[in-house]
């Protein structure tokens, strides 16, 4: 390459975000979250097998406050996940694909997903 | 590996102050990125102070008049002034954009001016966009048919086909997409890039093309189609108002579907 050795333009630092932009990388990070949280789920439930004992300790610490952050924390991303696949689904079916569509369904996605997570928790304390 | 920081040749220092000169009131400070290959030294960040009442209304003109009357070394690329040749894409307040059709009263405040983003710099605002270039060589953005002598003269469409190609054929190639996509920054060697693809996506859409299936199949790649991760801000940023994001789905459901 012929301009090997000059210098690289800034990108990251000055490249204003929108909503979809921030959409799109949040998207991705809440996923890793998640992943993360499904295999705690499953080390949690695999943990039974020790007795009721480690299954109580692992429920004392939900109850804490920081557990109590933790848990509402995770209906959160799982919603907010949820609500944007429905979107990236929708793009895979060749709709949505208008900018003012694109940022439209990006709001209600992010405001939808709060709706949700609230829903999510409720729904689970009625159930335990 | 994805570098996310610029590399140390790259950072970007302090550079001159041009306070005004012409003791106008109304004045706007704009901020121009600045490289010269000449003295090797780090890119740096010029201040200039413009009187806009003696200005013409897009940044182009802020530009000329920088040129004209303070710096004359400030070095851009513009050709038609007009939007229609693309000359002149370059980073204003954030977003790419044709410096000749953006307007700087729709800015608040300090003007900034940067090349496009993620490219070697040639000098000043001008990038080096040679990789784009080749990527679009490589789809081969030319009528391919098996009509000959007379036949080939003229290939008539219908209205319903020519149709198909609203909202593709404007693209003027100035690059603002491409270089607006982190996944064109990050992958940028083996994505094609929105640009590209848009028009890879006019070329297999065209009902006069006869390898409409070669075009595809050769498209079909992880790293050519599938990086395109609908970040939008392909659209967001195009001049033209054309969406890039949209032919890549056409082309991915394409794929899907055939």
């Amino acid at each position: 390459m012929q301009y090997k050795n000059n210098p690289l333009s800034p990108h990251l630092e000055i490249y204003k975000w929108n909503i979809t932009s921030l959409l799109s990388i949040s998207h991705r990070i809440v996923g890793v979250i998640n992943i993360l949280a499904i295999t705690i789920i499953c080390i949690w439930i695999l943990s039974l097998l020790l007795g009721e004992g480690s299954y109580e300790l692992t429920k004392i610490f939900l109850t804490t406050f920081f557990g109590k952050f933790i848990v509402v924390s995770l209906c959160w991303t799982f919603s907010f996940h949820i609500l944007n696949e429905i979107r990236h689904l929708a793009w895979d079916i060749g709709y949505g694909y208008d900018l003012k569509v694109a940022k439209v369904t990006g709001f209600l996605t992010f405001f939808g997903s709060f709706v949700l997570a609230i829903l999510f928790y409720l729904i689970g304390r009625n159930i335990f | 590996m994805t570098a996310f920081s610029l590399p140390q040749n790259s950072k970007i220092v302090k550079g001159n102050f041009y306070k005004d000169k012409t003791g106008s009131k109304n004045l706007k400070t704009v901020n121009v990125y600045r490289w010269s290959p000449d003295d090797g030294k780090n890119p740096r960040i010029d201040t200039f102070e413009v009187d806009m009442d003696n200005c013409g209304p897009k940044v182009l003109d802020i530009l000329f008049k920088i040129k004209n009357e303070i710096d004359s070394s400030l070095t851009f690329r513009r050709s038609c002034a007009h939007g229609v040749c693309g000359s002149c894409a370059m980073n204003v307040d954030g977003v790419n954009t044709l410096s000749c059709i953006k307007s700087h009263n729709d800015i608040k405040g300090e003007l900034n001016i940067y090349p496009l983003p993620h490219l070697k710099v040639i000098k000043d605002l001008i990038g080096d966009l040679s990789n784009l270039y080749r990527q679009y060589e490589s789809i081969q953005p030319w009528l391919k048919t098996s009509k000959t002598n007379a036949e080939k003269n003229e290939i008539l469409q219908s209205q319903e086909d020519r149709s198909k190609l609203d909202g593709y054929y404007e693209c003027i190639l100035c690059a603002c997409c491409s270089t607006s996509c982190p996944s064109y920054w990050w992958n940028g060697e083996k994505y094609l890039g929105p640009a590209v693809l848009l028009q890879a996506y006019r070329w297999i859409s065209d009902s006069r093309d006869e390898e409409k299936k070669e075009r595809l199949k050769k498209v079909a790649d992880e790293l050519k189609l599938y990086r395109c991760h609908t970040i939008m801000n392909c659209a967001n940023s195009c001049p033209k108002g054309l969406n890039p994001a949209k032919a890549i789905g056409s082309i991915k459901k394409m794929l899907a579907t055939s």
